[in-house]
This record gives C-alpha cells, sequence and structure tokens, in this order.
C-alpha cells in the first residue's frame, strides 16, 4: 500500500492522521541541524551515496532508472526527467549541457531558495549525476540574482565538492570530468522561462525561443541541453540512494514521490511542508493550525500566481498533476498562498496583472500590448471607475493573451483574470456599482489582529 | 550657458564615454578575465561583468558598458540592449543601501503595500529614489521567493523577514544612522558594491558571512518539526474539529489570552 493510499484510507478528511504519517521530509530531513549546509552534515545524512550508486550503473541504466522511478518535474509543468534526460542525442559529437534553473520567481513560489540555503549539496549531487547521465562536463546553475544568502551558500557548497573530488576531474575515480559553474541572474522573471534562461545565460536579453527546436537538440551555444528544476535535480540522489521503489511508495502512480509545499499567507503557519504528492490544502491546514484565528479560507492558488486560482471548494483536491489538473488548475510550483476574507480579489488580481505587464520581455505583441491594457482595465475597476463592460473586456482580453505567444508567461498573466472572474465575477461588479473598493487593505496585514488583540485587551 | 545646454537637446549624440583611471581599469580587466574563463563562450560572461562594473562604481555607467563591449568584442549598443533589460543593474548613482518592499500580491496583502508607504513618508523619496545623503535607495520589488516569511523587506538583497512599518522604520534610521544591521536571513550586511561583486562570482571573504544567521529560517522548518511531532510553531493555534475549518467562526485571538499576538510571529526583532 503506498502512503498516498494510507492517507486515503484514513478516512473521509483525515483529521485524525498525524503529521508524522502525512509529511514526508526527504530533501528538508535535516535543515534543523545547525550547520545543515555543510558538506559534512550532508554526507552525515547519506550524502553523496547516490552518486556512487549511479557511477555504478551505465549511463543509459541510470537514465532508464530516473524515468522508471516516474520523477516529474518540479518547476511547473511535470514533464518526466528522465525523458528529459532521454531526448538528449548520443554520439553527436557535440558538447552536452545540464542548465539547473534556479530562477525561482513565480509569485508565491519559495521552495528553491530555502532549500538551496539550506542544503545545496543535494542539488550539486544530483548535477554529478544527471551530468553523468546524459555524457555532460560542463553545469550551470542559473540562480536568480536577488537572493545573495543564497548565493553564498552555493558558491561555499561548490568550493567544498571541488575540495572533496565530487567536482573537477575524474570524480570518485570513475573517469568523470565534470565543471559547474554559478551563474548570478540580474533581476527578470522572464528567465525563469526554459529558452529565455538559456539566451540570458549566453549573455543576451532574456526573451524566449521559437520551439522546436527544443533545447535538448538545440539548447545552450546551439548544443543538446538538459534544463532542470532545482528541486527535480536534488530528488535524484535520494531515489538513487533509497531505490525507486522507495520513491514509488510514495505519491500516486502518476504522479510519485515527495514534493516541498510552500503554505503562505493569510495561515497560522506558513512554511515549508514536504510531503507526499496528493496530500490535499485541508490535510496541510488541520496539521498545521488552519487559517489565521478566526478568519476563513476565500481563495488560494494551488502553484503559484500564473495557475488558476481555488476557493474553499477545492480543500479536498488532492494536490498532484493529475488531480489539480482535473479541479480546472495546475499544480505548478506547489506554492498555496492563502488568503483569507479580508482580501480583495480584484486587489490581488491587479497586483498580479502589473507584475506580468513589468515582467512581460516584449517580444510577443499579444502579451506585451495585452498585459498593459489588462492593467488599465483593472485599476479603473479599482478605484471604482469601471464598467460592467469592462468585465467582458477582461476577459476577451486575457483570451487574446492565452496561448497566442511565444512563452507561458502570457498563459499565466490570463490565468488569474480567468480563475477570479469564474468564482468572484460578483466581487468585480461590486467594485463597479459601488464606485469603489468595499474592503479595508488594514485588515489584511499580518498584525491587523495583533492590534485588535492589544486594544482588545486594554479596553 | 551650462545650465541652457542640460535643458535643451538639439540630438547630439553623445560624447564617448570617459574611459576608467589606468588603474581601475587594470583591476577590473584582471578580474574580467577570471569570469570570462568560466563559461565556454566569452558572451556568456556579459552578465556577471555588469555586475563587476557595478561592485565599481555602485551602478551601471557607460564607461562601465564601455568596458564590458570592449573586452567581450561586443558594440556599446549590444551591451545597453542587455543591461537595461535586467532590473538589479542601476541606471544612476545610488545609495549605499537598495531597501528593497516587496509588494507582489502576497506581500503587499499581508503588509507590504503599508510598510512601503510608511517608507516613502519617513524617509521623503519616492520609488526608485536615494536619500538626499546617498544612503539608503528605496523601490518595491517582486516576488522574492519568502512568501512564507512575508511581508519581507530586502536590503542589498539580504533577506528582512516578516517585517512591519515600524520594523522598517527602525531598519531605515540604523542604516542612516550607520548601526551594525543583520537580517533574519544573510550575513551582516555589506555595501551594494561589495554585494555586486558576490553576484559577480566573487565568494564573499569575509569570516562568518556564509555561516551568518543559521540554517534554513523557521518558517522553513515548520514542517519538518511537525513531521517529527514537534510543536512546529509556539503561537500556533489548536486543531480545530470538522466544523471549524473553513466556514464556522472560529476562536479569535482576542478570546485567547494564552496567545494575545495573534498567530503571525514577528521575526527578527
Amino acid at each position: 500500500m503506498t502512503l498516498a493510499a494510507e492517507i486515503n484510507d484514513g478516512g473521509g478528511n483525515n483529521s485524525g492522521a498525524s503529521p508524522e504519517k502525512l509529511l514526508s521530509p526527504v530533501l528538508s530531513a535535516f535543515w534543523d541541524e545547525p550547520e545543515s549546509w555543510t558538506l559534512d552534515t550532508y554526507k552525515r545524512h547519506g550524502g553523496y551515496e547516490g552518486l556512487r550508486k549511479a557511477l555504478a550503473m551505465s549511463p543509459d541504466d541510470l537514465i532508464a532508472y530516473v524515468k522508471d522511478s516516474g520523477l516529474r518535474g518540479r518547476g511547473g509543468a511535470g514533464f518526466p526527467t528522465g525523458m528529459k534526460w532521454q531526448f538528449i542525442p548520443q554520439g553527436d559529437g557535440k558538447p552536452h549541457y545540464l542548465v539547473v534553473n534556479a530562477d525561482e520567481s513565480e509569485p508565491g513560489t519559495c521552495k528553491d531558495i530555502p532549500l538551496l540555503f539550506a542544503n545545496p549539496h543535494s542539488l550539486i549531487e544530483g548535477i554529478v549525476i544527471a551530468c553523468y547521465a546524459i555524457r555532460s562536463s560542463h553545469a550551470f546553475i542559473y540562480l536568480r540574482g536577488e537572493v545573495v544568502p543564497v548565493l553564498r551558500r552555493l558558491h561555499e557548497a561548490v568550493r567544498e565538492a571541488y575540495e572533496a573530488g565530487y567536482l573537477g576531474t575524474s570524480i570518485l575515480g570513475s573517469g568523470l570530468d565534470l565543471e559547474l559553474t554559478v551563474h548570478a541572474g540580474a533581476g527578470a522573471y522572464i528567465c525563469g522561462e526554459e529558452t529565455a534562461l538559456l539566451d540570458s545565460l549566453e549573455g543576451r536579453r532574456g526573451q524566449p525561443r521559437l520551439r522546436p527546436p527544443f533545447p535538448a537538440v538545440a539548447g545552450l551555444y546551439a548544443c543538446p541541453t538538459v534544463v532542470n528544476n532545482v528541486e527535480s535535480i536534488a530528488s535524484v540522489p535520494a531515489i538513487l540512494n533509497k531505490g525507486k521503489d522507495w520513491f514509488k511508495s510514495m505519491g500516486s502512480e502518476k504522479s510519485p514521490g515527495f514534493t516541498l509545499y510552500s503554505l503562505s499567507g493569510h495561515v497560522a503557519s506558513p512554511g515549508q511542508y514536504e510531503a507526499p504528492l496528493g496530500i490535499t490544502l485541508r490535510q496541510l491546514l488541520d496539521m498545521s493550525g488552519g487559517m489565521r484565528a478566526g478568519h476563513r479560507l476565500k481563495f488560494w492558488t494551488p502553484g503559484g500566481s500564473s495557475t488558476p486560482m481555488f476557493t474553499d471548494e477545492h480543500l479536498d483536491v488532492p494536490l498532484d498533476y493529475e488531480g489539480v489538473g482535473a479541479a480546472g488548475s495546475m499544480l505548478g510550483t506547489k506554492a498555496l498562498q492563502c488568503f483569507d476574507e479580508t482580501t480583495c480579489v480584484v486587489r490581488a488580481v491587479t497586483r498580479w496583472t502589473e507584475f506580468y505587464a513589468h515582467e512581460s520581455c516584449g517580444k510577443c505583441t499579444p502579451c506585451r500590448e495585452g498585459t498593459y491594457w489588462l492593467v488599465q482595465l483593472l485599476r479603473d475597476i479599482e478605484a471604482g471607475k469601471g464598467q460592467m463592460a469592462d468585465l467582458d473586456k477582461l476577459n476577451d482580453i486575457a483570451d487574446n493573451i492565452n496561448g497566442k505567444s511565444f512563452c507561458a508567461l502570457g498563459d499565466g498573466a490570463a490565468s488569474p483574470i480567468f480563475s477570479s472572474l469564474k468564482y468572484f465575477r460578483e466581487e468585480y461588479e461590486r467594485h463597479i456599482t459601488g464606485r469603489g473598493c468595499p474592503f479595508d487593505p488594514a485588515k489584511s496585514t499580518a498584525w491587523a489582529d495583533d492590534k485588535n488583540a492589544h486594544q482588545g485587551v486594554n479596553a | 550657458m551650462t545650465e541652457a545646454r542640460q535643458e535643451v537637446s538639439l540630438g547630439m549624440p553623445q560624447l564617448p564615454a570617459p574611459a576608467y583611471p589606468a588603474e581601475v581599469r587594470a583591476r577590473l580587466e584582471a578580474d574580467a578575465k577570471e569570469v570570462i574563463a568560466r563559461y565556454p563562450d566569452s558572451r556568456s560572461a556579459l552578465l556577471p561583468l555588469l555586475h563587476l562594473v557595478q561592485s565599481e562604481e555602485g551602478y551601471v555607467s557607460r564607461t562601465g558598458m564601455a568596458l564590458c563591449a570592449e573586452l567581450l568584442g561586443l558594440t556599446t549598443a549590444e551591451v545597453t540592449g542587455v543591461a537595461t533589460f535586467y532590473t538589479m543593474y542601476r541606471r544612476k548613482p545610488s545609495g549605499d543601501y537598495q531597501v528593497g518592499v516587496c509588494t507582489n500580491t502576497l506581500c503587499a496583502v499581508m503588509g507590504g503595500d503599508a510598510i512601503f508607504d510608511r517608507l516613502k513618508q519617513h524617509l521623503g523619496v519616492g520609488n526608485n529614489e536615494t536619500t538626499e545623503d546617498g544612503k539608503v535607495t528605496l523601490e518595491h520589488i517582486e516576488c522574492n521567493a519568502a512568501c512564507d516569511f512575508a511581508p519581507v523587506v530586502m536590503v542589498n538583497w539580504e533577506f528582512f523577514d516578516n517585517q512591519t512599518p515600524e520594523s522598517a522604520t527602525q531598519l531605515v534610521d540604523d542604516l542612516i544612522a550607520g548601526r551594525t544591521v543583520e537580517p533574519t536571513r544573510g550575513a551582516p550586511l555589506c555595501s551594494y558594491k561589495e554585494t555586486a561583486r558576490i553576484l559577480a562570482g566573487f565568494p564573499d571573504q569575509r569570516p562568518g558571512a556564509v555561516e551568518a544567521t543559521g540554517g534554513a529560517g523557521p518558517a522553513s522548518l515548520v514542517g519538518l518539526r511537525l513531521a517529527k511531532g514537534e510543536e512546529p510553531h509556539p503561537k500556533v493555534v489548536a486543531p480545530r474539529g470538522e466544523q471549524a475549518r473553513t466556514d464556522a467562526p472560529q476562536q479569535t485571538s482576542a478570546s485567547d489570552p494564552d496567545h494575545p499576538a495573534g498567530p503571525a510571529a514577528e521575526e527578527g526583532e
């Protein structure tokens, strides 16, 4: 019986299931150690054992093993990691590259940054394994620039790994040579899109490329390139070390394994929760103290602002690729941003849309122009200057962006518009008929209830 | 004369950027060679090199861009096109401390908007403006991947988690007064120029910088603590039954004298 099955057998909403049974810390298992980021700590917890097992296999067997484990990309799209590796043509005489996407910038997403801050060696070990599999001798970590504490620890971890012989020439005597370069970005959300990231890494403006050709054929410097998310690669060493069957014992058949869920917003205990795929938001909230006291959930995103929002109707949706997809959204980055009833959905969507307009790279007309006009309409509606016809116009513009641009930024910009109009059209209408926003932003702040509590005590 | 010349643009092309003094140029060139050697193709070094010239002057000047172009065999137009695309490259001289308040949706709702408004008022500057003493440049930033620590303020790209208008005001006052300021996650602050050098790929050499503030932040550990059967958070409300989950009135912080501060913990105070 899989852990997911145990969860389901727990009966109904599983309010009785204990966190010990529902959670499965793997990558986060030793983050509470005093020096969790060091090579010493990592090795004490089985670090670089997966690499030894990988190097004992042939590269093709290794790719097949990772494919069999069912590991799927943790950056949003959920593409099988082993299959991505398999697409790299072999014997083509060209250099192959591995590029790790550590440009975590999707609003709400905050998993890779704490992972790299507390446990950078899991990524480095995964990189060595992946490069052995795809026959690459140079890998890059493209880290967003705005996280200097993480950059520091990556610099240090890479230095330690070279010194210990996990990077450099003939790693662990295997004959595998590998250079690893840590590359800091310079502030552009679009560089999280894999082809824009490659252009950026080539020293250009980060603008997406037309596909095909896909990066597996013509990626970095027009050579075969695998682009993987941090969490995907960091999950590989544990799969090798503990076995694919262990990995598949968690989650569901199509979405096996463990993953980091990031709970944020108006909840009692925001933070990272590593659990088998398929856990529900209700289970996570139940074990962690629920919404902040005295408030109820209004809307939430399953995987960042680019995934269509959910409401309290969706508390029992299994948070795996299929479950969230069937409910009309996407698992995305598992960034569970929870907003309570004090939050104005029009304000939230306006702010996200301003973000997409700011971050649109300008290459595709529908996205560049569409996000601009969405912002104009939304600002008017929020300020009480909107008209009823604007709501259909919002839908129409979003429809003209969605699926009509090179990359997913445009689709992401359309998601909050479509989904908020679907679930909260009446709230938009109230802004128009009431000539303004009916919400008090002061009530949404993290400290709103602190003040009330103190006033209550003092009164 | 001079004033009039500044106000009226006659569409004349700018004069070439002045060169760096020989000593500065020699130093930057040596660093640049090290950066370029990391990449199979030299142009890949452009983003780090722009960070590097920013570490010299605190912003990316025309002189800095001209040097990048020369070292990489690019035109200044190609370099300018890249430098203007990315938000971390400053285009004008700015403060020693870049104070960025996250105002993307989640942080904004949790209080980022209120913090940003308070700081604008307190410092007397607008977005992307610098205080007269040249200490602090204020800007609003996009999501910085720390939503579980909202609302977040970044100073020179170190994390100041779980801020309030009061804590943020104290923070900028300390920066202006030259008092030591330590982030909740990250190393004791260095200047913006020194930060830019780390971004160019030169590891922070200060003793204790890597170790500073310990392992994971408190929010990063809540799941792990629960999985270990430990209480994740000193202020978590008691688990509730079926009814109370989403729709029924719940116990409020006001009615819970044991937890008068409610569930929102203040870190880094």
